[in-house]
């Protein structure tokens, strides 16, 4: 057992404790599935070839257009995963075969924000505030979400993972945040001078006692939980889980994995795309492992941007899209599923005769999330996304 | 004496105050940052540096061993775990020789920030280095991130905003970072050429041109089209790097900037309702100088410049103001500079800025005279505090507001450093001293009271680095 975290969750317990009691150590029940149920949110930053990750191997356009980027039919050499007639997975994906099969892999395709242009930085403000303008809103939609949500507990509703908080995850209901550390800890006297300097500082203040509290909460897993397979996500999956397993803990969590922007050498079956999504698969693997029994109440969804090009561009690789995949996975979901309306890659049903067209909003997938899996009321849906009054939440995301 | 002009000009303008720098320019604060745009910008003098160039060279002998090694083993089916190992260590000489590079290029960056006298022109050089960002974070630029800021952002950080801006995407590692080295015409002899024999497209990569119109110049909304990221993309095929292997970029000064002919889409270009008739790289640059000129561009960057001076959500006036005399000065960097100076809002509020951790750490090193002597505790440094050196995730380089910074978590982190580095410098120093002479009229009294009773001057350094006025500027 490690000595230095033993000693951290030691004293960082007491500390939380005086800070208002956010983590004690009896196990609440509660009634209904809408208060245990847990969601994870991976925001891919850099909009991930959805053409890739879903490959439409069915549309007489695709191989055409992706050349080198394509993934071959189910069945030959490196093909892609069967799902239907039309679609499969990217080769790397057997875990979420897996899921697939087993009824706990919802797969979108042609999904999109409502943002249109082709910015990063824009696209991914649209994507994690909700609202339809980049930069309009200093708050995200799924805190927004928390703050109307039914409460579990008093303590922190949600966690971003990673050193700052995501604007997804801004806003006003309370959430922590964690990021692996090798620096020691500070002794509880110094400590609490700190406190004390910050007591005249609101804002240093809460960060501060934020930040004892995610810490412990971190630290604190059940034994059973260590193992699983390292890679670059493992600690911090390792977090994911040690706070969602806890039912005193939040019910939220984010983070962000980068790497998507494949401008160049993409890669198909195999190359820098297909180890990304290695990763990713073993990582989510791993998440579920780690959750034990947690898994039946969890969904997590995997979401990015925009898309990329529908071609291969002169690069191995591909440019700024619109449209793309997403992932909801876990024990709540009902899945074995690809719920799209497929608008096929033929240059004339292509948007501006590059990009996949988009044929679902991600709202209407997001606010049937919400409503199912977290309880938020249909009616609060419209402050979490203003201007959405057309988008109709997707519904039977969730298992009853 | 409530008047912080002081240390508004040594913490926010420059890169917080060493003893005695408060002193110093306390006479007249803004002339103290007006002298430091005199005189030419100060370069980087180390011998364990090496360019640009170099360090691509480097890349080229792997890749031409790793050549070999991979045809020795096509030759020879039987080619066992000696040749799969022998390309193995080509991939990790690389890794040793991009290291300990970036290791060098961090520590020699910290050791000039921590003792500069011209901290406001230090800090303008980041700001530049910053917005015109490339990241470590793709293997290949680790070799090449601090050598593209001595060699493309340092020497023109005080000529005009067009200078700097050819002076960026021309330079090999922003070439390499977004893809455009590579970037063929569709219509280029070698795309033609390649059509013929393989039956292969080659085609063009558009990531630079967007991001020089997106995030370089005229900003998101600076009314450019999708038709004309495209049409840019075009202008700008052929911009490429000497010498990067075989095929479409082979040839050339291995290393350096190379306009390759052949592979740059022939004939006029229409960017923003303007023909672009000339040939070559002629063409590139003339809608370089055009981006650099347009209304937007002036709009973007006084935007960020006052956001990175004045607060987070600037005033609008201010801005406007700075946009004007980037546009009337034909983006004369000095002028521009000079009028964030005399920018009334920048002195208003002290404290407006939370530090970003590289900000955070180098006022440390600043404030304590800490000695930098071991480069390779630098570098982690930086990374442990959430912003590893050259390596934001995305070429809009790292985000310049509070809340972007301001995670529980990150101030953790500080706090931890800061922990140590009372333990380690503690006995040393006399941090209830120390403090106003830092912070000046910026000291509370609620911080001043805590370091007057800390429980030890190990414990008063630690409060002083973990205080309000410390952690913003």
């Amino acid at each position: 057992m490690d000595t230095r975290l033993m000693k951290r969750r030691g004293f960082l317990k007491a500390g939380a404790l005086a800070a208002g009691g956010a983590l004690l150590n009896t196990r609440l029940c509660f009634a209904g599935s809408g208060a245990d149920a847990r969601l994870v949110v991976i925001i891919m930053r850099g909009a991930v070839d959805g053409l890739a990750a879903v490959p439409p191997y069915g549309d007489p356009d695709y191989a055409r257009l992706r050349g080198s980027l394509a993934i071959a039919a189910p069945g030959t050499a490196d093909g892609a995963l069967r799902l239907d007639n039309l679609f499969g997975l990217h080769p790397q994906f057997a875990f979420l075969m897996e899921s697939f099969n087993a009824g706990e892999l919802a797969v979108f395709q042609a999904m999109a924000t409502p943002y249109r242009e082709r910015s990063h930085f824009d696209g991914q403000d649209v994507l994690e505030s909700g609202v339809l303008v980049p930069h309009a809103s200093q708050t995200g939609w799924l805190n927004r979400a928390l703050a109307s949500a039914p409460a579990a507990h008093t303590g922190e509703r949600g966690v971003a993972l990673g050193s700052n908080v995501p604007l997804m995850m801004r806003g006003p209901a309370a959430v922590a945040s964690w990021a692996p550390t090798k620096l020691a800890e500070l002794d509880e006297d110094t400590l609490q001078r700190i406190a004390d300097l910050y007591s005249h500082d609101p804002l240093l203040g809460q960060r501060l006692s934020a930040a004892q509290s995610a810490d412990a909460m971190a630290a604190d897993q059940s034994p059973g939980m260590a193992g699983g397979g390292v890679n670059r996500y493992g600690e911090v999956i390792r977090a994911t889980a040690g706070f969602l397993a806890n039912d005193a803990g939040p019910r939220v969590a984010v983070f962000d994995t980068t790497g998507w922007d494949t401008h160049a050498n993409e890669g198909g079956a195999r190359g820098q795309l297909g180890n990304r999504f290695g990763a990713l698969d073993s990582a989510l693997r791993t998440l579920k492992t780690q959750l034990g029994p947690t898994w039946r109440h969890t969904a997590v969804l995997a979401v990015t941007e925009f898309g990329r090009t529908a071609a291969v561009n002169g690069t191995g690789g591909s440019d700024h899209g619109t449209a793309t995949a997403a992932f909801l996975l876990g024990g709540a979901v009902r899945g074995g599923r690809v719920i799209c309306d497929w608008p096929g890659l033929a240059s004339a049903r292509l948007y501006q005769q590059r990009d996949l067209a988009p044929t679902l909003d991600i709202r209407a997938v997001l606010k049937g999330v919400l409503i199912e899996h977290l309880s938020i009321a249909p009616a609060a849906t419209a402050l979490v996304f203003p201007d959405s009054s057309t988008v109709r939440p997707l519904r039977d995301l969730i298992r009853a | 004496m409530r008047d912080a002009t002081a240390a508004i000009a040594a913490n926010r303008f420059g890169l917080g105050a060493r003893p005695g720098e408060l002193e110093a320019c306390a006479a007249d604060p803004r002339a103290w940052l007006g002298a430091q745009l005199k005189g030419p910008p100060p370069l980087i003098q180390d011998p364990d540096l090496q360019s640009s160039a170099a360090m691509i060279r480097a890349l080229d002998k792997v890749r031409a061993q790793n050549r070999l090694l991979k045809a020795g083993n096509a030759d020879n089916q039987a080619a066992g775990p000696e040749a799969k190992q022998a390309v193995l260590n080509a991939v990790f000489k690389l890794g040793a020789i991009y290291r300990p590079a970036y290791v060098h290029e961090v520590t020699a960056r910290l050791r000039l920030a921590a003792v500069t006298e011209r901290p406001f022109l230090e800090r303008i050089t980041q700001f530049w280095s910053n917005h015109f960002a490339v990241s470590v974070d793709k293997a290949i630029v680790l070799g090449v991130a601090g050598s593209y800021e001595r060699e493309a952002i340092r020497p023109n950080v005080l000529g005009s905003f067009a200078q700097l801006l050819l002076a960026v995407e021309s330079h090999p590692a922003m070439l390499l970072y977004l893809d455009n080295f590579r970037s063929v015409g569709p219509d280029s002899l070698v795309a033609g050429r390649t059509q013929e024999r393989a039956g292969r497209a080659l085609g063009i990569n558009e990531n630079l041109a967007r991001e020089i119109m997106e995030l370089h110049t005229l900003g998101v909304n600076g009314g450019y089209t999708q038709a004309d990221v495209t049409a840019f993309a075009k202008v700008i095929t052929g911009w490429s790097i000497g010498a990067m292997g075989q095929g479409i970029t082979e040839g050339g000064t291995p290393g350096e900037f190379m306009f390759r002919t052949n592979i740059h889409e022939p004939g006029a270009q229409s960017i923003l309702g303007k023909r672009y008739t000339q040939e070559g790289e002629a063409q590139g640059r003339s809608v370089l100088l055009d981006l650099a000129r347009n209304p937007a561009t002036a709009q973007h960057i006084a935007t960020q410049l006052a956001r990175h001076f004045i607060a987070d959500e600037p005033p609008p006036q201010a801005v406007a103001r700075l946009a004007r005399v980037f546009s009337a000065s034909d983006g004369d960097l000095p002028s521009v500079y000079r009028a964030l100076i005399a920018e009334e809002a920048a002195w208003m509020q002290p404290l407006a800025k939370f530090k970003t951790p590289n900000d955070y750490l180098v006022s440390a090193y600043r404030a304590l005279e800490l000695p930098i002597d071991k480069p390779y505790q630098v570098a982690p440094l930086f990374a442990n505090l959430g912003q590893r050196v050259w390596s934001p995730n995305s070429p809009a380089g790292w985000p310049d507001r509070s809340a972007d910074w301001d995670g529980a978590s990150a101030l953790m982190q500080r706090l931890r450093w800061a922990d140590e580095i009372g333990q380690r410098v503690g006995a040393s120093v006399n941090a209830a001293q120390l403090a106003p002479r830092l912070l000046g009229s910026t000291l509370g009294n609620e911080t001043r009271a805590a370091l007057a009773r800390a429980a030890s001057a190990a414990q008063a350094v630690t409060l002083l680095l973990a205080a309000p006025e410390f952690m913003r500027r």
